[in-house]
This record gives structure tokens, sequence and C-alpha cells, in this order.
């Protein structure tokens, strides 16, 4: 079994607004091994991808706050360094890939400088071993000729290529964790298989652990070893690939899976979950998903559920799991 | 044997593309070159493609957003181009009707639900407001809604909601023909689920027909009966859904095919070696590649890919357009 | 496991600062509203009710109390070269600066809206020939023209609003054509023609509540702007003519005593200082309370 290489512990980051506090994330637990890939998945607004920002310490400020909880990359608490410390953490330990690549990349700057400042801030290299350090993490990245791409601008390359810029961008110190935010959501679909089959090469050649979020269940179980499935601010089940999807625990892991048409035969109607996930404002008390399950008891709307361990690798919270 | 409502001949879209100070054209992008599909009453068309492939155009060449270079529409027997505009006014419009993609900009965020929902009466029909927001608010009960949101604005509803006011306003004159651009991708996943099966519903109780243009095939086989998959402003294959997913015939349609499937780690099986992955990116449209426009990325291309275009041929039911059936 | 043990000193400590800092956000803001809004309040409540408020007539001359110092009695402000009442003088022309102001704005943002919708709208001929119109206006000389027509239609309150009208309404034709381009191409709008709305709907409906919101905003600075026009008519003397008092022609007759009966300037000048910065300050706020990225916070 290989090490862990990031552990969070119970984090809570909440948003303080003129309306109240917003607990995006309220009490998440998970690890991730080196050279795995552990997925988070869930819809809009259950907190996967300010998880992701609260472990680079990137949340929107002012409003946006860590209020608990540690985040231990390698050993050290990522919320007890300093900024400073944070900074040189930041593209060098830890690496992240947001999901629109056009916003990522400055428009002004070719893509071999941008690749060069990563490299420049964290790499203590001469001035003349830079280039070929950036050549290297766009063949990585298999960019076509990089030599010559290196001095083009990001509207002169395609969506997939920018994205592949960006994951050169991110990777070109070899940190040890990569958050990926929904990479592939505005990809095509051919675009997108090849880029999911780079990360797996990429993975592989590095041992870089990778934090894949996303909605889409197809990416997931084409990449990811792991799972975590988040519901308002909360992980509702974790578990390994295979085991969410033949064997959910959750009624939430379960009714999502089911809701979503099948390629490979025709469905006849789909399962649909009634009503909207709850607003991060107004909580309901108890368990989050209770309003829309299907099988809830009375004390499910009355306690939160704590979190039941089944296996080493599989974890839920529900009342109906004992 | 159920008639044909509309059909499409030959699209051809050409946009100029123009340079320096007198505007003089340089290039076409060739957004869509040659199309041809049929949809009947009561069935659903989907168009799919990656981006570029030219399916929003023709959306919006069948709505009349945009005027073709050549070729013609037919509906209800009737070539569109050669309708004057007040019988464009009177017999197309209310029978073909547009939903979007985004919930968010397809609303005026100024108007109130029950105007929004009840714009298309208010321009087709000499009916008084009350009777207006009657049928209004029966549209909205059609679509689980209750008269509640009558007065609100569009931005205090979710997404999904907003979704179901758009599927109400496209109801409102019993269109025949509803073009529905990509209507779940920008809705959560839960929520996907609910607005296919109110689709599916009212298709069945109105007979309606749909145009649906997606790129999630997985969508695509819940919610069609035939369905034509365009690559670089043409269609490569078409034909019956179920026909297609089980036995699909063009290269392109199995690669996109495998890029949409779920992949689950089987013991003991490599599943990798099934999946296809496509080399290279879709060719701009400015300049198609010579020959089959696919064949730069096709793992089956011979040397006649890059110098013939191929014909349609047709196999059992099905239409497609490759030398691997000549 | 236990969730929230650790969480709850370190939520309520940072919970208390963030209120903290919220409310004096909320202070700052509010001021930033209410010392603007009251000054222009106050100022069109004097301009509604001055025949009622003014101490003494306007165009009460006393050629004994020339030139007094504000504090004489009777004359909180003191009295100009002809003996009249500057205070008085100060509210009755707050009626003249104001009116003079709004007419303008109305007018101009009135023809300047529908020509920038119809151009923006319509575009191809209709959009060439009313931009080349405007273009033309926006770089005509505003004062050159202002002079001829004082000269050929003689002085008075139409002259100055017809002055200031005739090439005023340009600005707002840029604006306004450019939110109706990005409107018409809104997905709302292509529903609306796919519902079979004409043209004419389209714009009424769909486009100009749409253009409201930045329009409301130059509308309100462009109070203090068209003051200072006036004023600056005035003050060269083909504005207002006498005995009708307006803040500019106010400055200029005082301007020959700057150094013995300053309060003649001084006065009129300050209110016309007051009352451009609180437009300004007012259609900031505006702006401001308009663009949701900053609601939240």
């Amino acid at each position: 079994m290989s090490n862990i290489v990031l552990q969070v512990e119970d984090l809570h980051t909440s948003f303080f607004t003129r309306m109240g506090e917003v607990k995006a994330v309220d009490g998440v637990s998970f690890f991730v091994r080196e050279g795995e890939t552990f997925g988070i998945v869930g819809e809009s607004g259950c907190g996967k991808s300010v998880t992701g920002l609260s472990i680079m310490r990137l949340l929107p400020e002012p409003g946006g706050k860590v209020v608990g909880g540690k985040i231990i990359l390698e050993g050290k608490d990522l919320l007890e360094l300093s900024k400073k410390v944070m900074r040189a953490y930041r593209g060098k330990m830890v690496s992240m890939i947001l999901q629109d690549p056009m916003s990522s990349l400055n428009p002004v700057f070719p893509i071999g400088d941008q690749i060069a400042e990563s490299v420049r801030l964290h790499q203590d290299l001469p001035e003349n071993m830079v280039e070929p350090e950036v050549i290297s993490s766009l063949r990585l990245l298999r960019i076509p000729a990089p030599e010559t791409r290196l001095r083009e601008y990001p509207f002169q390359l395609s969506g997939g290529m920018r994205q592949r810029v960006v994951g050169a961008i991110a990777m070109s110190c070899r940190p040890r964790l990569l958050i990926a935010d929904e990479p592939t959501t505005a990809l095509d679909a051919t675009i997108q298989a090849q880029y999911i089959a780079l990360f797996e090469d990429i993975q592989a050649k590095t041992n870089v652990a990778i934090i894949f979020i996303t909605h889409d269940f197809g990416v997931i179980s084409r990449i990811c070893d792991r799972v975590g499935v988040m519901y308002a601010g909360k992980i509702v089940e974790t578990a390994p690939t295979r085991e969410i999807f033949k064997a959910p625990r959750h009624p939430y892991t379960s009714a999502l899976i089911h809701s979503v048409p099948r390629l490979d035969r025709k469905d006849d109607r789909l399962f649909s979950i009634e009503g909207q996930p709850p607003s991060l404002l107004n909580l309901p008390s108890g368990c989050r998903f209770s309003p829309r399950c299907s099988v809830s008891m009375d004390i499910c709307k009355e306690q939160q559920p704590p979190e039941i361990k089944l296996t080493d690798d599989h974890s839920v919270s529900c009342w109906r799991v004992k | 044997m159920p008639e044909v409502l509309l059909e499409g001949r030959d699209l051809v879209k050409h946009y100029p593309v123009t340079r320096g100070f007198l505007q003089h054209v340089v290039g076409w992008v060739r957004a869509v070159d040659g199309v041809s599909f049929k949809v009947e009453q009561g069935q659903t068309l989907s168009i799919v493609g990656e981006s570029g492939a030219g399916k929003t155009t023709i959306a919006k060449a069948i709505l009349l957003l945009e005027t073709l270079t050549s070729g013609s529409i037919i509906f209800q027997g009737k070539d569109l181009y050669k309708m004057s505009a007040s019988q464009i006014k009177s017999e197309y419009r209310p029978k073909v009707q547009y939903m979007q993609q985004n919930p968010w900009s397809s609303m005026n965020p100024r108007m109130r639900v029950k105007d929004i929902v009840g714009e298309p009466l208010v321009c087709n029909t000499k009916l008084s407001k009350t009777e207006i927001y009657k049928k209004v608010a029966d549209l909205l009960n059609s679509v689980g809604m209750g008269p509640e949101g009558m007065s609100k604005y569009p931005h205090e509803f979710s997404g999904g909601q907003r979704q179901r006011i758009a599927v109400a306003r496209a109801l409102a004159l019993n269109p025949n023909l509803v073009v529905l651009d990509e209507p779940v991708s920008a809705l959560d996943v839960s929520i996907r689920a609910q607005i296919m099966n109110l689709l599916k519903d009212l298709q069945a109780q109105h007979n309606l027909s749909y145009i649906v243009i997606a790129h999630n095939l997985a969508t695509v086989r819940y919610m069609s009966h035939t369905v034509a998959i365009m690559y670089l402003g043409q269609i490569v294959e078409f034909g019956d859904t179920e026909e297609m997913f089980e036995r699909p015939l063009h290269p392109y349609t199995r690669a996109l095919i495998s890029a949409s499937q779920l992949t689950l780690p089987e013991e003991g099986v490599d599943t990798t070696t099934k999946q296809i992955i496509l080399t290279g990116e879709m060719p701009s449209p400015l300049n198609p590649p010579p020959g089959c426009r696919f064949h730069t990325r096709c793992s089956e291309a011979r040397e006649i890919c890059s110098k013939e275009v191929p014909v349609t041929h047709i196999v059992g039911k099905q239409e497609v357009k490759c030398h691997n059936y000549d | 496991m236990q969730t929230q043990m650790t969480a709850p000193k370190t939520v309520s400590k940072t919970k208390s600062k963030h209120e903290a800092s919220i409310r004096r956000r909320r202070l700052t803001q509010n001021l930033t509203l209410i010392i603007p809004a009251a000054i222009f309040i106050i100022l069109i409540l004097t301009a509604i009710f001055a025949p009622w408020l003014e101490p003494l007539p306007y165009d009460k001359t006393d050629l004994v109390a020339r030139w007094a110092p504000p504090g004489t009695p009777g004359h909180l402000l003191g009295t100009d070269a002809l003996g009249r009442d500057v205070l008085s003088r100060v509210i009755y022309g707050a009626r003249v600066s104001l009116s003079v102001s709004l007419m303008v704005i109305f007018i101009t943002a009135f023809v300047g809206t529908a020509l920038g919708i119809l151009s923006g709208y319509l575009g191809g001929n209709v959009d060439s020939v009313i931009m080349r119109i405007t273009d033309i206006a926006l770089s005509f000389p505003g004062l050159l023209l202002a002079m001829l027509l004082a000269v050929s239609l003689g002085p008075g309150f139409f002259t100055v609003v017809l002055a200031l009208s005739v090439l005023g309404w340009a600005g707002y034709t840029r604006l306004v054509r450019g939110a109706s381009l990005q409107i018409r191409n809104s997905d709302y709008v292509a529903q609306a023609r796919v519902a079979g709305a004409s043209p004419w709907r389209i714009m009424f409906v769909h486009i100009f509540p749409n253009v409201v919101n930045p329009l409301i905003i130059i509308m309100t600075m462009a109070v203090g702007m068209m003051i200072l026009a006036e004023s600056g008519m005035s003050y060269l003397g083909i504005g207002i003519p006498q005995p009708t008092p307006s803040w500019g022609s106010m400055v200029s007759d005082g301007r020959n005593y700057l150094d013995t009966a300053y309060w003649i300037s001084l006065f009129p000048g300050i209110c016309i200082a007051l009352v451009v910065l609180s437009g300004n300050f007012l259609g900031d706020w505006l702006r401001d309370k308009m663009d949701p990225r900053l609601r939240q916070l």
C-alpha cells in the first residue's frame, strides 16, 4: 500500500455574506495516496470546488475562510503555514487545474513564458536551463512540436490544447498532489477521452496523487481509483470506484447513479430525485438529504448520521447503514 | 406511416471571413456543408456532434434565425424560403418553437414569468390578458409548477425550474415541433432526469416532434428515435437510435460511443484496449481535409479516404458516409 | 466519528470580527448615499418652493444697501451690486438651474435613447445614417453653437434649453446603441423572434427595459453637468438674462468684486459645486448598487 500524500481531517469552510454564514464545507475528511486518483463527485453547490480551493488556500477574499480542520500534506498542516511558505508550496508541492482554460491563461503572454514563470518561482535553475524544463513539461502533456509551440499565444490554440498547457503549468514542478477541478467539462467527448488517457499516463510516470473534482460519472469511472460523494457540504459516502457503481450504500449515491441515462442499454424511464439540493443558508436539521430521500426515517430528520467505516476503504454516513 | 413534418435538403451555410479595411473576403467557414435530414410527427431526431460540427447552425436555420447559403427546409410540404413574411408569421412560427441550453440567458430578466410564458400568446392571438394568464397557469401546471410563480422574476428560480418555465413557453402555442438546443446540459445531474422525463411525457401527450441538439450520447439514446451524427459540417451517419448504438457503422460514431462510456474496472479485464482514443483534433471548418473529412483522425483510413469524398451508403435501415461500405 | 469538535471556538471569533467589519462597511456605504441624497432632495424642494422660501423678492433692488456683507440684518448672505438679497437670489437660482437642467436631460435622454435603440437594433442603413449624424453632433463645437443661437434667437430660458439639447443627445445615442447591440444578440431576444414578436415589440419590451440601468446612472450624473453648462453660458452672458438669477450669472456678476464683495460669487459657486458633487456621488452609489457582483458582501 503506498503512502498517504494528503490527509484532510474535519475541514470546515464558510463564506460570510450579508445574508449569513454559508457553510460550504461542513466537516469533510478524506485521504489520497501516492499515485492514486481520488474523485470528488457531486452537484453544483455541494462544496466540491470549495474543498479544492481550501486545500490550495485560494478561497476568494473577502468572505471565504477555512474555519476548522486540518489539511495535512506529506506531514505538514497547510493551514498552519504562513502565507509566504504556502506560496512556496503552491505550484511546487500542490497544484491546481481549473475548468476554463481561457481564464487560466493570460492572453497577452506566450505559453512558454507562462510555464517558465512557474519554473522560475519554484526551481533554482540557472537561466539557460529554464527553457529545456519548459519543453519537457510540454512533452509530458504530449503537446506536439514544443520548441515552436512555446512562442504561441493562448488564442492560437484550441480548447483541448489550452487545457494541456494549463496541465503543463500545473505539472511543471512535478507536484506531489494535483487538484483538477472539472478540467474536462468544457471539452468535447473525444478530446476529453484523450485528456483523461493523458493524465493516466502522467500519473504512471510521476506518481502524482490526483484529486479529480467532477459531476460526470463517465469520467469518474475511467480515471478514479476511489470516490467521495458530496452533498450539501458533506461527504456522504467514500468508496473504491467499482463499489460506488456496483454497490452504493448511501441513498443519494444510489439515486444519482440511477438518474444518469445509460449508454449501454435503452432506459424506459429515468429515475429522478424529487426536489432540489438545500440552500446552504438554511440547512435542514438532521441528515441533509432526508427531505429528498425515499427511504428516510424519523431519526434522519432529527440527527445527522455518524460516519461508519464498512471497510478500510468504504465509509458511509447514513442511519440506514449499521 | 407517420408523415414527414420537417425536412432539410442539402443545407449549406458558409460564413465569410473578411480582412482589411475594405472587408474583402479571404475565406469561408463551411459550418454546414450539404446536410439532409427529416423528422416525422411525434418523433425525436437528435443531431449529435462536437463543437464546430455545425449543429447549432442547423438549429438556427430551422428557426429562421439564420439564413442558409443554399438548400431548402420543407415544413408540412411547403418550402420555407418561398413563403412570405406574413405566411411565416401565421403558419410557421406558431408551429415551431425553441428551447435553449442556458436557462439564465433565455429569459428577459426584467419580465415576470407570466409575461415570459405569455409572450407567444400575446404575439399570435387576440386573447385578453386574463385569458392569457389563465392559459399560462395551465401551462405551468402541465410542467409541474404551481401558479404562485407567475408573478415572480426568473432569477427567483433555480436552473431546473427555469427550464420547466422554458418548456411551458415552448408549448404555449401548441406547436408541432420544438427545437431543443442542449436542453439539459446546463443542469445538475439529478435535475436532468426530471426534465428529460417531462419532455418525454409531453411528447407522448401531444404527439410532439423534437429536434434535439446534443453532445451527450446517453441523453440522446434515452430521448431519440433517430440520430444524425455530425462531423465538420456533414452528417456521417444517420438512422434509428437503437440500431446505431448496437451496431455503429461509422468509425467516428464508434469513437464517440467509446469516449462516452462508463469503463468500470472489472477484475482481471484490461478495459483500456477496448477504448478508442482519436488522435489530433477536429480540423478547422475554414479548411476541411480533402476526401473524407474524418480521414485525418481515423484509424481505419486508407488511400482512397484522402482522395475521394465518400457517398452516402444505405446499410439496412441506416445511412452512412464511409468508404468502408463501398 | 464525531464532527464539529474543533469548530465552535474558531468559528465564533471569526464570526464576530467579520460582523464588525460588515457594520463598518455598511456605515460608510450608507453615508455616501445619505449625504448626497439629502443635498439633492434639499435642492429639489428649494426649487419647487422657491417663491415661498425667499425672504425677499429676488429682483428687489435697494440702492442704499449695496454690497452689504453677510450677516447684515435682513441679508443673511449679503447683497450684490444692486442691493439685491443674495440669499433670495441663490434660492430662486436653484429653481432656474434645476429647471433648465432637468428639461435638457429629459429631452436629450429621450431623443438619444430612441435613436440609439433604432440604430442598434435595426442596423444596416438606419444604423449608418444615425451614427454619422451622431458623430457630427459629437464633434461639433457646442459652445460656438450656443453663442450662435443666443445671438440669433436672443438670450432666454428656451434658448438655453435648445442650445444644450441640440447636441446633447449624441452621448446617449452612443451608449444606448452599444447596449442595444448586445441585447439584440441575447438568447431571450432570439426567443421573442421565434415567438413571432414584431421588431417594435422587441425594441419596447425587451431592449428598452434592459437599457434603462446604465441610462439612469448617466442621467443622475448629467444633472451636475447640465448645471455647469448652463452656468457657463450664463457666465459668458449668453444664458439666462437679468434680472432672473441663475447661479452661473451670479458668479459672473460678482467676478469684478472678488476681493471686496466676494460673497456675490462665493455662495452661488458653492451651490454649483455641492450639486455637481452630490450628483456624482449618487451616480456612483447607483452604479455600485446595480452591480450584482458586489451585492453579496
